[in-house]
């Protein structure tokens, strides 16, 4: 599975890389909107401590990796 | 005629004055900020230094869960849960030298929860079913005019009756020449404690009572150390749980409309990596507490995907894979579809699904074997598949909300969470953000 991924990852990223284009700053007005933002938005914050806690899997930009207990 | 003259001459003194005061080079005007492309070479010797309130950013959840798997009782009892989290952070800015932006981040969340498990690490029933965490943060990061590459550091602090944090971390961002690629990197380590509090029923033959004491269980089921007639809550021990983590990410804006993020993160942690008051049943039907190894190393790694599809519609995708050395494999899939009514407001159905395969130390009520190394009950590493879905609203008008101008924006999101467990939990937050 992990080999899958990886694969897939390294094909998107180049295929991604080498197809990008340069933007003028004033052609990025899509790519700077708030919700185009790659990451998660602030509201989201308390939700995905909750998902944390309660499932095994943590991290990569969703979820923190440790701090906090989550015991109850 | 010399009245004249003089009225010319007089004119054109006044007239000098309010030139010089035009041409005070120490009033210039200050130059930009963010500079989105090469700055032009500061002649003036002048550096702007003011350190001022940027943004002031709060979020309130509610959230709610019911289930019947609780750790603490071994795997089966109620897991529900209330819980009322509130954040407040405070973004301040300030221009350095070289014209290199800096923020500092201040933080401050609080939450209040109600967990009725928790009642249930005394025998009776009566132990304390609520509780509070308290946890600040603090970031300064700065960004180099030019580059646009950062560095920053940040603590943390959580503390709550039985567990306490603190954290640390160091990150920094290199930008590619065209900066339209990004290369990140956040170096974390965290030091908790887990406070020693043990189901009632194990505290006397884990800690026995010093000669001429002995516990008693007190109305309200707290066990405390009685000497001569006097009674105190025993002082508890702590263990340490130490967390690493290195996370790494590369973003690529590839052209006008989308943009793609590559996330990794390598973790391991150690120390005491259960929790004292978790049962475990065995199959002879005796409990005892969880056990769980010293260390644990965890691997996810994430894709991210933004699509701004046409003028209204964003695609916000999202895929992690997770493994880790106790046996757990995970994955999860996140679709956002953000559809704009208007440039200003948005509204976002979500839909995110996950999976996980058990942990190798995972077997419910009464499975384990007394023969065991290590046992846990904890339905948190147990087989299961989830579904969290909901919807999103944004609106962010150019005149604030409300018509109030520094009410910059307003969200809310509601969702609803399940697990093949039985484990179903709400949560709705709301968050505001003031410039």
């Amino acid at each position: 599975m992990i080999n899958q991924f990886v694969k897939l990852a390294c094909v998107v990223l180049l295929f991604s890389v080498t197809s990008c284009v340069h933007l003028k700053e004033y052609q990025k007005s899509r790519i700077n909107d708030a919700e185009m933002a790659l990451g998660n938005r602030y509201v989201e914050k308390n939700e995905l401590n909750f998902q944390s806690y309660r499932e095994s899997a943590s991290g990569a930009n969703a979820g923190k990796t440790g701090g906090g207990c989550g015991c109850n | 005629m010399k009245k004249v003259y003089l009225s010319v001459i007089g004119f054109a003194l006044i007239c000098r004055l309010n030139a010089h005061a035009q041409t005070n080079q120490g009033t210039e005007k200050l130059p930009p900020l963010i500079a989105l492309d090469t700055p032009p070479e500061d002649t003036s010797g002048y550096a702007a230094r003011q350190l001022r309130l940027d943004e002031v950013d709060l979020v309130s959840s509610y959230y709610t869960q019911t289930g019947n798997h609780s750790a603490i009782t071994g795997g089966i009892g109620t897991e529900n849960v209330i819980d009322f989290s509130n954040g407040l952070d405070l973004h301040f800015a300030w221009e350095g030298n070289n014209r290199n932006k800096n923020t500092l981040g201040l933080g401050l969340g609080y939450d209040y929860h109600t967990s009725a498990s928790s009642a249930y690490v005394t025998t009776s029933g009566n132990g304390k079913p609520d509780g509070t965490r308290i946890y600040p943060s603090l970031d300064w990061t700065v960004e180099n005019a030019k580059t646009g590459n950062t560095f920053g550091l940040g603590a943390y602090y959580s503390g709550e009756y039985n567990y306490k944090s603190l954290g640390a971390d160091m990150h920094f961002s290199i930008k590619t020449n065209d900066k339209s690629g990004e290369f990140g990197v956040k170096l974390q380590g965290y030091m908790d404690h887990v406070t020693l509090i043990y189901p009632s029923e194990f505290i006397q033959a884990i800690a026995p009572a010093p000669a001429g004491s002995m516990y008693i269980t007190t109305a309200s089921g707290n066990t405390v150390l009685s000497t001569g007639g006097r009674s105190s809550k025993p002082s508890l021990p702590t263990s340490p749980r130490n967390t690493y983590t290195a996370a790494f990410s590369y973003s690529q804006i590839i052209n006008s409309r989308l943009q793609i993020m590559v996330l990794g993160d390598l973790v391991t942690q150690n120390g005491y990596l259960g929790l004292p008051f978790h049962r475990v049943y065995f199959t002879n039907k005796k409990d005892t507490i969880e056990s769980l190894p010293s260390s644990r190393f965890k691997l996810p790694l994430g894709f991210r995907l933004n699509y701004f599809v046409d003028d209204n519609i964003i695609l916000r995708t999202y895929y992690r894979y997770y493994m880790d050395n106790w046996g757990s494999n995970a994955n999860t899939a996140n679709l956002e579809v953000a559809y704009k009514i208007s440039p200003f407001f948005s509204i976002s159905p979500f839909y995110r699904y996950y999976n996980q395969s058990a942990a190798k130390y995972f077997a419910p009520y009464e499975v384990h074997s007394p023969t065991d190394t290590y046992y846990t009950s904890n339905y948190e590493y147990a087989k299961f598949q989830s579904s969290f879905y909901g919807v999103g609203f944004r609106i962010a008008p150019p005149g604030g909300v409300l018509g109030w101008q520094q009410f910059h924006d307003l969200e809310l999101r509601y969702g609803h969470y399940s697990q093949t467990t039985g484990l179903v939990s709400d949560v709705i937050s709301v968050s505001i953000g003031l410039k």
